[in-house]
């Protein structure tokens, strides 16, 4: 398809940056146009991340040139990037815990008043944005750090559109959103784009980016591989140019079932403030039972209850008969309950970044490999080894800090670290966000082996493919109580999606394909 | 209603300052033989001043996440060299006075200079720093001693109702509207005015909410472009302008200089003892120096009590002033832990270590 182009707004040539021995980006040619909508695509440690800091200023190529707006650039800190009229949306939220709304969305160039900040301007403006991106329920005074973290990323958004921005990036920007939500922002993605804004969009959600993208190119070792017209290519295709490798099956078999198993974990009436009420279910060994429904409906405290982290738990929790309510996550993890947790944020729940690879891995079982009072260093070894290997962790050097790794080896440092502890229950919060899929497909994989060893999981996942793929059953949570139990051939996007909105499956517009229950 | 409610909560911690101050200060001046009068407010407020100036000058390193060693040591290389500098005409004083200041601001710059291009740790750098502006002080003033301008010392020191008088002022006779208001003492005027002039423009200008973005979470700070490095310059600059204020102050309020390291670790430990007590986070991001005024005034308002117990009465021993410093700790601890309380309610234990 020829498209009649525009000049591009954006367009480097040759970029190549290394940190230190390893190569991010090899002799890089990418053009970005206006009024497009312009995905990125690739694993982790394709370079993607390296392109988007390159382009918002937050570190400066080794060779080759930039020019924007038919100029050449050169960026020495975001700040430049911002002046010629590029803003990034990160991954790693920008905003400000300890400020109010307001103030972070005029955190630069506040509205001014005798040279002082204008703080009923500033308010204003902050209501204007807010409305812009469909966020009206949002108190400006209120502090940042008193939001959830998809309303954060709304906040974060709204600041954004504040700066008046001609190429727009957004960094894994709708991973912590709600559907509600993803579905607001495409909106005004399109509407930004229609105005001649160009966007560069990157997102490991696949069924996305086909959804929304004009133009996507696909990034893979530090090289750009391809760039094509969206719709052009089918999703398998796309996967495959990512990877370089054929992934027919994302998805392992899940087995076949004839006899109910016996249950590892049952839950009774548990409830917790307002949050959470009358939530009983039962999982058996062996099965993966997802948690689904709109973000923020009860699913994250469901896990942190189970694990002893919320007081003032109601309702019976078992665990092989016997009683597992827990008062800390280091009472979950004793070897009679034998529970573990994968955090949602791996950053700041999973795992000490400035310590080595070897010792976040062993920290959940330590007190198993003491001799006397110090700890047995071989012991040790052999366990992270072993870990390291079953994992297939790609790592330079066990007592490297676990920060430098990629995110996808980090998410497999904290399961590696679970999985040291043997746990029979295996909580997951959402475990694949912002991971590439090569990894994903790894952690899919993983999960189904643990549970045809014995493990029962229950899975938290806000992509609606992975709860389809991976599970053997889906609680809805909706309002803090399961509002439908999917199984078998049930488990389809239509009825995640009615179940989500608490909708009786005959209420769903026609087309959908819905069986009546 | 709800945005009141809203700022009531995001300022709690000055707020418990103001009442814990209160409480004390009603007790003190209720116990006190002639009760509450413009006099001994005179009196307080003088006492408190200094304190209160230095412990504004240690909040703007610690709402960076920082803290600052070299404020008491600043504090005591100006009050040296105030000694030596503000007396003679008055335009000697009034040059004595800005070089005071300006030397100040000066230490907290270098200061800043350091953390920020250097890339060092505040507590090492400040602890250094303070080092050298002792040593400064020591060479300056190596016995107590000077002199300070005595008409200086009368205003800064007593009510505003001395100030006309003093500089002969409205010979014909003082207008009516000055009757109104010359009980005030003059150190809440000084008060006043600096965290008018100076602290509220700060506040609401485009630098002074970096230093709480900064303090905040530095790295989003970053990526949001705000200009982090001015701001921490300007944090640690106005600091050491607070220090120097607070040097210039105390050598006019005692009529001489004393370079005393001691004093000056003293005065350091008691600016952040302040500045935790008025609500501002030791992480940085959250409080102000208003918090940190309470602070000090809850701090001076122990020492004051101890002077109005009878050391007669059942409780006497209590009244014992080597017993001072017992006390202090305690309310500093009992400040921390109200400002800490919340976390009873908290049903989710995963927000303790937010």
């Amino acid at each position: 398809m020829q498209l009649s182009k525009p000049g591009p707004l954006l367009e480097l040539t040759g970029i190549s940056k290394a940190y230190g021995g390893v190569r991010a980006l090899t002799g890089v040619d990418f053009s970005s146009r206006p009024s497009s909508i312009h995905a990125v695509l690739g694993e982790n440690g394709a370079g993607k991340s390296t392109l988007i800091k390159i382009i918002s200023g937050v570190v400066a190529p080794d060779s080759g040139t930039m020019s924007f707006d038919g100029a050449p650039v050169r960026f020495q800190t975001p700040k430049d990037a911002n002046a010629v009229g590029i803003v990034s949306v990160f991954q790693e939220l920008s905003v400000i815990p300890d400020l109010s709304v307001a103030d972070n969305i005029s955190i630069v160039d506040p509205p001014k008043r005798f040279g002082l900040i204008d703080r009923r301007a500033q308010r204003r403006r902050a209501e204007e944005l807010l409305a812009r991106v469909g966020c009206e329920d949002i108190n400006p005074l209120e502090l940042v750090r008193n939001l959830p973290l998809s309303r954060r990323q709304m906040v974060e958004i709204a600041k954004s559109l504040g700066r008046d921005p001609k190429l727009l990036i957004l960094d894994e920007a709708t991973s912590a959103l709600t559907a509600a939500d993803v579905e607001r922002v495409y909106g005004i993605l399109h509407r930004l784009r229609d105005q001649g804004l160009s966007l560069l969009y990157i997102s490991h959600r696949m069924h996305e980016i086909q959804e929304l993208a004009d133009t996507i190119s696909v990034f893979r070792n530090g090289r750009h591989v391809s760039t094509f017209e969206s719709g052009t290519r089918t999703g398998d295709e796309v996967v495959q140019l990512m990877i370089g490798r054929d992934v027919s099956n994302v998805y392992p078999p899940k087995p076949v079932r004839t006899a109910p198993v016996a249950p590892v974990l049952e839950v009774k009436n548990l409830g917790w403030t307002d949050r959470l009420s009358d939530i009983s279910f039962q999982i058996g060994a062996g099965e993966i039972v997802g948690l689904g429904g709109l973000d923020g409906q009860g699913q994250r405290e469901l896990l942190l209850a189970l694990f002893g982290v919320l007081k003032g738990v109601e309702g019976s929790v078992t665990v092989g008969g016997r009683n597992a309510k827990v008062n800390s996550p280091r009472a979950a993890t004793k070897p009679a309950i034998g529970m573990a947790l994968i955090p949602e944020d791996r950053k700041t729940e999973g795992l000490m970044l400035p310590m080595s690879i070897g010792e976040n891995i062993s920290l959940t079982v330590l007190h198993r490999m003491t001799r006397g009072l110090v700890i047995d260093r071989s012991e040790e070894a052999k366990r992270i080894a072993e870990m390291v290997e079953k994992l297939q962790i790609k790592v330079g050097s066990i007592t490297d800090a676990v920060g430098t790794l990629s995110g996808g080896n980090q998410q497999k440092v904290v399961i590696a670290k679970w999985l040291l502890t043997g746990a029979r229950i295996l909580l997951l919060n959402d475990p694949t966000r912002g991971i590439d899929v090569g990894t994903k497909q790894e952690i899919y994989r993983l999960l189904r082996s643990l549970a045809d060893a014995g493990t029962a999981i229950l899975f938290y996942s806000t992509d609606y493919e992975e709860l389809i793929g991976c599970c053997d059953r889906v609680l809805i949570l909706y309002g803090g109580h399961v509002a439908r139990t999917l199984e078998g051939d049930a488990i389809s996007e239509t009825n995640i999606l009615a179940s989500s909105f608490n909708l009786p499956a005959s209420e769903l517009p026609a087309g959908h394909g819905v069986v009546p229950a | 209603m709800r945005d009141f409610r809203l700022r009531l909560s995001q300022n709690m911690g000055p707020l418990l300052a103001l009442v814990l101050f209160l409480v004390l200060y009603i007790f003190y001046s209720s116990l006190h033989p002639r009760g509450f009068t413009s006099d001994l407010f005179v009196q307080n407020s003088n006492e408190a001043l200094t304190l209160i100036l230095l412990g504004m000058a240690q909040t703007l390193p610690v709402l960076l996440g920082g803290i600052d060693l070299s404020v008491g040591p600043l504090m005591t290389l100006v009050n040296s060299l105030a000694s030596e500098l503000v007396s003679g005409s008055a335009v000697q004083i009034i040059f004595g006075m800005i070089v005071c200041v300006a030397v100040g601001a000066l230490g907290g710059f270098l200061n800043g200079l350091v953390v920020v291009y250097g890339r060092l740790q505040p507590i090492v750098v400040t602890l250094a720093s303070g080092a050298v502006f002792s040593g400064i002080a020591l060479f300056i003033r190596p016995t107590p001693g000077g002199k300070v301008d005595g008409d200086l010392n009368w205003v800064a020191t007593n009510a505003l109702a001395e100030l006309p008088g003093t500089y002969g002022w409205w010979p014909n006779g003082i207008p009516a509207w000055f009757k109104a208001i010359e009980g005030i003492p003059m150190p809440i005027i000084i008060l006043v005015a600096v965290v008018v002039l100076i602290w509220i423009p700060f506040r609401r200008s485009e630098t002074g909410r970096a230093c709480y973005a900064v303090g905040s979470n530095e790295a989003a700070a970053y990526m949001s472009g705000v200009k982090i490095e001015r701001a921490k310059l300007a944090a640690y600059t106005l600091g050491g302008l607070f220090a120097g204020l607070a040097g210039l102050y105390f050598a006019i309020q005692t009529g001489s200089g004393n370079a005393d390291p001691i004093q000056a670790g003293t005065y350091t430990l008691n600016s952040i003892a302040a500045v935790v007590i008025g609500g501002t986070s030791l992480f940085g991001g959250s409080g102000g120096v208003i918090g940190t005024i309470f602070g000090v005034a809850v701090l001076r308002s122990i020492t004051f009590c101890f002077r109005v117990v009878d050391t007669d009465s059942a409780v006497g021993f209590l009244a014992n002033p080597l017993l001072q410093p017992m006390f202090e700790g305690l309310i500093l601890l009992l400040a921390v832990s109200i400002g800490a309380a919340g976390i009873f309610k908290m049903k989710n234990r995963l927000s303790m270590f937010r």
